[in-house]
C-alpha cells in the first residue's frame, strides 16, 4: 500500500515536471558561451572601437572555458582573430582561425580563404 | 496484452505532449531539410522592416546560440559581415541578394539563414509601451537553392505585464514602462527571446543538427 501511494506520487511529480517544463526540456548546453554573444554585439555597436577591452573579456573567458573543461562555441576563435586584427595584432590572428579550423572543420573553406587574405 | 498495454503508455504520452501545449500545430513538411542534411548555417545580417536602424546588428548578435545548440556549425557573424564589408557591400539587402552558389563558393556554408526583422521596439500607446520583436527565417540549401524551412517568432513585453491594477495602476505602470525603456536596451533581450524561440530545435522549428547528440532524433519523446 505504502509502495504503492509512494510509487503514484513520483509518477505524479514526474508527470507535473514534463507539463511544467513544457518544451524547453533542456539538456546541458553543447557550449560554455560565456560573453560571446554580448561582446559581438559590443563590436557591432563600436563600428571598430573598444576592440581591447572585448579581446580581454574574450580571452579571460578561455581560462573559464578551460577551468571548467567545456567547448568554447562555434566562431569563438575566428571572432577573436578578427579583433585581434582590429587591433593590430598580426601574430595572434591566424592562431585564431588556424584553431576555429582545427575545432570545426566545417569552417576550413572560410577559415582558408581569410588566410589567404590575410597573407596578402 | 502486451499491445494494449503499449496502447496506454502511448495515450498517456500524447497526453503529456498536449499539457505541455506542444503538439498542436500542424506538423511542417521537412522532406527537402531531411534530404540536404545540413551541417553548417551561415547567418546573413537580417532585412529590418521596422523603424529602429539597431534591429539588424541586434538580432544578428543574438542568433548563433540557439542555432548552435541545436547542433549546426554557425558561422562567426562578424567575421562575415566583415568579409562582406570588405568586398563592397555595407547593405543586408545587398549581401542577401548574392547567389547562393557563391555564398557556398566563399563560405563553404551548407545553408544560408535570411532573416527579415518585421518589428523592433516600442509601441507608445495612451497607457503602456510595449517593446515587441518579430522576425521571420527562411533556411536555404546553398548548393541547391532550395527552401528547407521556414518560421517566424515573437517576444514582447506585453507577454508578462498584469493589467489587473485598475486604470491608475495602468497609469502608474505605463510611466513606469516608459522610463525602463528609454534606460535600458529592452529591445536587444526581446530580440534574443525571440531568436530563441525563432531558431532552437522544436516542433516546426530546426531540426536538431549533426554537433547535437539529439541529431536524427526530432520528433521521438524523450
Amino acid at each position: 500500500m505504502m509502495m504503492l501511494s509512494r510509487g503514484m506520487s513520483i509518477g505524479a511529480g514526474l508527470l507535473l515536471a514534463a507539463v511544467m517544463s513544457g518544451c524547453a526540456n533542456q539538456p546541458k548546453p553543447l557550449y560554455h558561451w560565456g560573453p560571446y554573444q554580448p561582446q559581438v554585439y559590443e563590436y557591432f555597436k563600436g563600428d571598430g572601437a573598444g576592440e581591447q577591452e572585448q579581446i580581454a573579456a574574450l580571452e579571460e573567458n578561455i581560462q573559464k572555458a578551460r577551468a571548467k573543461g567545456e567547448a568554447l562555441p562555434p566562431g569563438y576563435h575566428a571572432h577573436l582573430g578578427l579583433l585581434y586584427s582590429k587591433a593590430g595584432k598580426e601574430d595572434q590572428v591566424k592562431q585564431q582561425f588556424e584553431t576555429e579550423k582545427a575545432l570545426f572543420p566545417e569552417s576550413s573553406s572560410f577559415m582558408d580563404f581569410l588566410l589567404r587574405k590575410f597573407k596578402k | 496484452m502486451r499491445f494494449s498495454w503499449m496502447k496506454g503508455l502511448l495515450s498517456a504520452v500524447g497526453v503529456v505532449l498536449l499539457a505541455s501545449g506542444c503538439a498542436t500545430q500542424k506538423p511542417y513538411d521537412y522532406t527537402a531539410y531531411k534530404q540536404s542534411r545540413p551541417k553548417s548555417v551561415l547567418i546573413l545580417p537580417p532585412l529590418n522592416s521596422s523603424p529602429d536602424v539597431k534591429a539588424t546588428y541586434s538580432m544578428l548578435a543574438q542568433m548563433s546560440t540557439p542555432l548552435a545548440e541545436a547542433g549546426y556549425y554557425v558561422f562567426p557573424v562578424a567575421v562575415v559581415d566583415e568579409t562582406f564589408r570588405q568586398n563592397g557591400l555595407t547593405a543586408p539587402g545587398d549581401m542577401q541578394a548574392v547567389p547562393p552558389a557563391k555564398l557556398h563558393e566563399i563560405f563553404g556554408a551548407d545553408a544560408a539563414l535570411y532573416v527579415d526583422v518585421k518589428r523592433y521596439g516600442v509601441t507608445y500607446t495612451v497607457l503602456s509601451s510595449d517593446v515587441t520583436v518579430v522576425a521571420e527565417a527562411k533556411l536555404v540549401d546553398l548548393k541547391t537553392g532550395q527552401l528547407l524551412w521556414d518560421g517566424r517568432a515573437s517576444a514582447s513585453s506585453a507577454e508578462q505585464q498584469n493589467n489587473s491594477g485598475g486604470l491608475v495602476g495602468m497609469l502608474v505602470s505605463a510611466v513606469i514602462n516608459q522610463i525602463a525603456n528609454s534606460l535600458t536596451e529592452k529591445g536587444h533581450v526581446y530580440a534574443g527571446i525571440a531568436s530563441q524561440r525563432l531558431l532552437s530545435a522544436h516542433p516546426n522549428g530546426v531540426l536538431y543538427g549533426p554537433r547535437s547528440p539529439r541529431y536524427g532524433q526530432d520528433g521521438v519523446p524523450q
